[in-house]
């Protein structure tokens, strides 16, 4: 089995994002990588299939940046702030380029990955029905083989790469997140390739409560990111910035000022470390 | 809105959400005035209130409100963290949730719901945030409470999205698509109280809160809005609800 590497952020978004990749940044709320975004806009990559449950700030950075031909996802609200205005300008004004929906409920997405680590075609569950969700395409409905019951179907979603942010790895490359861990275990096993940037690098792995463990034949690439998940958080490592969540509505509202903030504290950035 | 002025429309709409909770109950709760309405219950008279947020907390109890669905002090005070799709599989679709709070951008007579676009899916005029978990609570929560402020944008004749079913177009509907849940049991507004008829479960006007008149209720609804008579008067706030509402959101240092 090929163990994972550890990688500089810069060679790792080199060596496993293209362009026209169908790539996944997940984590509900808590560890968004947004370190790693950052690095995906700095290196300019172009018509990504970007997948996420919550697009959120990180997302809107990217659409934003025209980084994103197409977007799969749930929910693409700045969670108790308001509207995501990147996201927004590209479906209603095609700016800084047309942005194609496939659009889930958050039970469909979440189920869309259980199929992809399952390497399953689809996965069945309860609901979609008579909303007209069901006719974007992503969904279908199967009747149950041993009760007849009409169940919708999401088709899997299998990432070319996955991009997860954790608290830890260890030197034998194995890594730990704990917290809310949101949908990154499925995440990371439906993709082709991943990867994880760390708080820190530890001689050994502590077991904790509600900690998802992926050992190192799972994952790509390891990168030490010290304050990656920033304005997201990593639970015992920092607090969720929700005063720049609420700073982010006026920042993203105006283009040039959107563009203005991007040049000054992404693109003048370096990979190394966090972003603040 | 003074520390000592009166209740504003939007808290009598959170206080009269928070009323609907009972004790024990378990709540799924989404930000905003849920949010705010669910914590309220918990410190009123449902101290028991079981509080589930979407992101994978079961059984929260945040000392103060949380601006996100994933707040750090939602998971430092769970009793269980589970993943996100053990969330949507074991305990929403399953129907272990009691009242599932939602909100809409656009809400019909049936009390389905659009929080996806305004105007055209291709070429909205409003991209709205989408579904989330919404169509899944919805369709299996025993019974779902809906809050939005009322409007003639809201409350309107036809949704030009439908991403959560309230009853579809009527009775039997719920069924026939293979629904668990009971429905929306109630919709609270910043004007008064709606319930589903027992007739046909179109929505129907039976409480409105202090200061309101029946006429503003209908002007602010796109279709002929039934009264049901007779029609009641909601309880002004106690100023224990207000003091207690106003100090959780001083405590979250924003409106949340």
């Amino acid at each position: 089995m090929p163990r994972s590497t550890e990688l500089s952020l810069g060679d790792a978004v080199a060596e496993h994002v293209h362009d026209g990749d169908t790539v996944a940044l997940e984590g509900f709320t808590h560890l968004i990588p947004f370190a790693a975004g950052h690095e995906i806009i700095r290196q300019g990559r172009r018509d990504l299939t970007v997948v996420r449950m919550t697009p959120d700030v990180i997302y809107d950075q990217l659409i934003g940046m025209g980084c994103v031909e197409r977007l799969v996802f749930s929910y693409g609200g700045n969670p108790g702030v308001g509207s995501l205005h990147r996201m927004r300008d590209a479906v209603e004004n095609a700016w800084p380029r047309p942005l194609e929906l496939v659009e889930h409920s958050h039970a469909g997405l979440a189920n869309a990955y259980v199929a992809g680590a399952s390497r399953l075609p689809f996965a069945a569950l309860r609901g979609y029905a008579g909303t007209d969700l069901e006719h974007g395409g992503a969904v279908a409905f199967v009747e149950c083989p041993f009760t007849g019951q009409r169940l919708s179907a999401v088709r899997a979603v299998n990432p070319d790469v996955s991009v997860i942010h954790a608290q830890q790895a260890d030197r034998a490359g194995n890594v730990m997140l704990w917290g809310l861990t949101g949908v990154q275990k499925e995440a990371v096993l439906a993709a082709d390739r991943s990867i994880v940037t760390v708080e820190e690098i530890v001689d050994e792995l502590e077991p904790r409560p509600h900690a998802v463990v992926l050992p190192s034949w799972v994952v790509t690439a390891i990168c030490p990111v010290p304050g990656g998940a920033w304005p997201s958080y990593a639970h015992d490592y920092s607090k969720r910035d929700n005063v720049f969540y609420g700073e982010w509505d006026a920042i993203s509202r105006d283009r040039d000022t959107f563009r203005a903030w991007m040049d000054e504290h992404v693109m003048a950035a370096s990979a190394v470390g966090g972003d603040r | 809105m003074s520390e000592n002025g009166a209740p504003t429309p939007e808290e009598m709409m959170t206080i009269a959400a928070a009323r609907e909770v009972k004790d024990r109950q378990v709540l799924l709760v989404g930000v905003g005035p849920p949010n705010a309405a669910a914590n309220l219950a918990r410190r009123l008279h449902a101290p028991d209130a079981v509080l589930v947020y979407e992101s994978g907390a079961i059984e929260a109890k945040p000392a103060r409100l949380p601006l996100s669905i994933g707040d750090d002090d939602l998971a430092e005070t769970a009793a269980e963290l589970v993943s996100v799709p053990e969330m949507f599989n074991y305990w929403v679709g399953a129907g272990r949730i009691d009242v599932g709070f939602l909100g809409a951008a656009q809400l019909d007579r049936h009390a389905n719901i659009n929080t996806t676009v305004i105007g055209d899916y291709a070429h909205p005029k409003v991209r709205l945030p989408g579904a989330g978990g919404a169509p899944e609570i919805a369709a299996s929560s025993r019974e779902v409470i809906i809050l939005l402020r009322q409007s003639k944008r809201s409350f309107v004749e036809k949704l030009d999205f439908t991403t959560s079913i309230g009853f579809g177009a009527g009775p039997g509907e719920r069924e026939r698509l293979g629904f668990t849940g009971a429905g929306p049991t109630v919709v609270i507004t910043d004007l008064g109280i709606l319930r589903p008829s027992p007739d046909d479960q179109e929505l129907e006007l039976v409480a409105i809160h202090p200061g309101v008149e029946v006429d503003q209720v209908r002007e602010a609804t796109g279709w002929p809005l039934r009264i049901r008579e007779p029609l009641e008067r909601t309880d002004p706030p106690s100023e224990q609800e207000l003091s207690t509402l106003r100090e959780l959101r001083a405590a979250a240092g924003r409106q949340a």
